[in-house]
């Protein structure tokens, strides 16, 4: 325990975006078919460095086909609430789960250049204790780190629903489900919350079955994944309100709410929707009279296509859809990054007024179809895929890959990772790096990105902007 | 014997003591006023925050200004205290863990957060050797028991709500000057890890009462 509080954690979000900008990056080094390893590369973002924009040192772990995805930190600024008692943790440790081996790591990054593992946990404890499995998001709150989980019991982890669990935020022992009255929810994916207004939101993506072998086409016709997303009483665990956004919506994944916690407001990204294959975002908000509400604020259009440049599983439509698979928001909550990994193309969203986002900026780059090069003459694998904001707003980090599986369903003939950067103008407006642009260990794809001191899709905060 | 006025000063540090500290709820005072964007409210969370907390006081010293009827007994009592205020300083130095229960409380709820606070970091039982030692100082030898229950109910009162007065005027005032100067940067800039400090204050006090006892 320290003497005083974590240097990263900050009271606003404003204070945050002050803050002394990113010196190092961590990001997820995923190997697709099990053959090696999976790691977390430590990235050089300091742009004083002669190593700058290069991977400086690995974690790679001992087990094989973990499958990471996304990952968080063990405290953050929600530290600095007296109500929790918390406040004298180390931002310190990475906890990153396997969605494929649910086996967690807890990696020591103190320093960045010797990160090592400080712990493992067992999948089977997690079963033994939670009755989940596949863990994903990650974020440490008043009880502790919450871990979303993406299936339930039992060999195909579909014997129970899936749900959040929580672990100790000192020990990281697991203590055990966090759900006491979940209602109708039985899928699960993100999660997040509005700590001193006391509600949390989680969404769904689908069960393992639906998502650990590829995409099945048959349900997403049918819509059988998750289209809804849920509105929690935070500190007591129960489920309040269930919003369906509709069955063709399907995949509500990511869950951004404002960072200002004076607002009730944020955003949820749905992947594709079945009638027109658009990509869209929904604004949710608590009325006047406290109900949730959830309105569809920005549709992204499929881009027609010649069926001979289309992976098998689209060429019936004549069209790539946007599939919007991250979203992030910058602190300031002004502007929305929308992933839209089928098209190839970052898109950046004035959302002042959350109510009604106006397209601020956009770069593209991969797609199934336009498969835009990098502005530096490179291949980019894939499409936009996990983005990650920095503190300050002004830059914006994002990487290529989706998911094992998924991305050799939509793009067969891609193979890599790579990692870029794109600077945003305070006023909108985005563009890509030229000079920034990390090509991963051959046989290793990226997923999610953290940036050291925190950015803006982990911390949360318990005070308002003034 | 402790002076008279040695011991109430006691009261009223402690309560400065328990009132800087962001960990006892100054900042969520900072918070409330801007979350409600309501100067009042600043007002209001510092009077629920004080009102826990004298609840948490009360409900320790009253129990004992009971006991004080026993005043043949005055030094096992005082001594009794002693022990269980140093046994709560060292269950706190070997148990390094927040409970977890307090964080199950909703934010708003600050009267219920503030006495679940201080009853689960001993501030209550703090108070107890030093109210002791305000009740020994009163001349009780020739009184009827009714009447020592009384003067010592009274002085239990009286040790809590000094206690408390001076805890949300310290943390009062450094939640408005936070709030109308210094921005909320101040609330990481002053919060310092006292976990330590304050369980072995509970072992030093608990000892001072033994000494002084005897």
């Amino acid at each position: 325990m320290a003497i005083r509080p974590d240097e990263t954690f900050h009271a606003t979000a404003q204070l945050a975006m002050q803050a002394p900008v990113e010196k190092y990056g961590f990001t997820v080094m995923l190997s697709p078919d099990g053959a090696q390893s999976d790691g977390i590369a430590v990235v050089d973002l300091d742009e004083s460095s002669s190593t700058y924009g290069q991977i400086v040192h690995q974690v790679i772990v001992p087990n094989k086909g973990d499958e990471f995805h996304h990952f968080g930190w063990n405290a953050c600024s929600s530290s600095l609430s007296p109500l929790t008692g918390h406040a004298f943790l180390e931002r310190r440790y990475l906890i990153v789960p396997g969605i494929r081996s649910s086996r967690i790591y807890i990696i020591d990054v103190k320093e960045p250049l010797k990160a090592k593992i400080h712990k493992t946990i067992e999948p089977e404890e997690l079963f033994a204790k939670t009755g989940y499995s596949r863990p994903h998001t990650i974020h440490c709150g008043p009880e502790g780190i919450y871990v979303s989980t993406l299936g339930g019991g039992g060999e195909d982890g579909t014997d129970g629903p899936p749900g959040i669990f929580i672990m100790d935020c000192e020990t990281f022992e697991i203590i055990g489900r966090y759900e006491m009255d979940r209602g109708p929810q039985d899928k699960h994916y993100d999660f997040w919350w509005n700590l001193p207004q006391d509600y949390m939101v989680s969404s769904e993506w689908g069960l393992p079955p639906q998502f650990e072998n590829g995409i099945v086409a048959e349900d997403l016709l049918s819509n059988k994944y998750g289209h809804s997303i849920h509105f929690w009483d935070l500190r007591k665990r129960k489920n309040v309100q269930t919003i369906d956004l509709g069955e063709n919506h399907q995949m509500a994944l990511e869950i951004r709410p404002a960072h200002d916690p004076k607002k009730s407001y944020g955003f949820c990204g749905v992947v594709v929707d079945t009638t027109n294959l658009q990509g869209a975002i929904f604004t949710w908000w608590r009325d006047d009279d406290g109900k949730w509400q959830a309105k569809k604020t920005i549709t992204i259009d499929p881009q027609p296509a010649d069926p001979d440049d289309l992976p098998e599983l689209l060429k019936g439509f004549s069209a790539v859809p946007p599939l919007v698979t991250d979203i992030d928001l910058s602190l300031d909550d002004k502007f929305l990054y929308v992933a839209c990994w089928g098209t190839g193309e970052m898109h950046q969203y004035d959302v002042s007024d959350p109510m009604n986002p106006v397209l601020a900026g956009k770069v593209e780059l991969g797609g199934i179809v336009k498969d835009t090069k990098h502005p530096n003459g490179e291949d980019f694998a894939f499409g936009p895929q996990m983005v990650e904001v920095s503190r300050d707003g002004s830059r914006v980090y994002w990487t290529n890959s989706l998911y094992s599986t998924w991305d050799d369903q939509f793009y067969p003939d891609d193979e890599g990772g790579q990692m870029v950067m794109a600077r945003a103008n305070e006023s909108g407006g985005l563009e890509l790096d030229k000079h920034f642009y990390i090509d991963f260990p051959k046989g290793y794809r990226s997923h999610q990105i953290r940036l050291e001191g925190g950015d803006c899709s982990t911390d949360s905060f318990c005070y308002p902007n003034v | 014997m402790e002076s008279i006025s040695s011991l109430w000063w006691a009261v009223i540090g402690s309560g400065i003591y328990h009132g800087i500290n962001p960990g006892m709820g100054w900042p969520l005072a900072v918070s409330a006023a801007l979350m409600n964007n309501k100067r009042s409210s600043l007002f209001t969370a510092l009077g629920m925050l004080a009102f826990g907390h004298l609840l948490a006081m009360l409900s320790i010293l009253l129990p004992f200004s009971l006991m004080t009827a026993l005043a043949k007994h005055e030094r096992e009592l005082r001594i009794g205290a002693g022990v269980l205020v140093i046994l709560m300083g060292i269950y706190l130095l070997i148990n390094r863990k927040h409970p977890r229960f307090l964080s199950r409380v909703h934010p708003a709820r600050l009267a219920l957060w503030s006495f679940l606070a201080a009853m689960a970091h001993g501030a209550g039982l703090m108070l107890v050797p030093i109210y002791l030692g305000i009740c020994a100082t009163a001349d009780s030898g020739h009184l009827a028991a009714q009447s020592i229950i009384s003067g010592n109910v009274f002085n239990a009162i009286t040790v809590g709500i000094t206690h408390t007065l001076a805890m949300i005027f310290s943390g009062g005032v450094i939640a408005l000057v936070t709030y109308y100067w210094l921005g909320l940067r101040f609330v990481s800039k002053t919060w310092f890890n006292l976990d330590i400090v304050w369980a072995i204050s509970l072992v030093i006090v608990g000892v001072t009462a033994i000494f002084t006892s005897m």
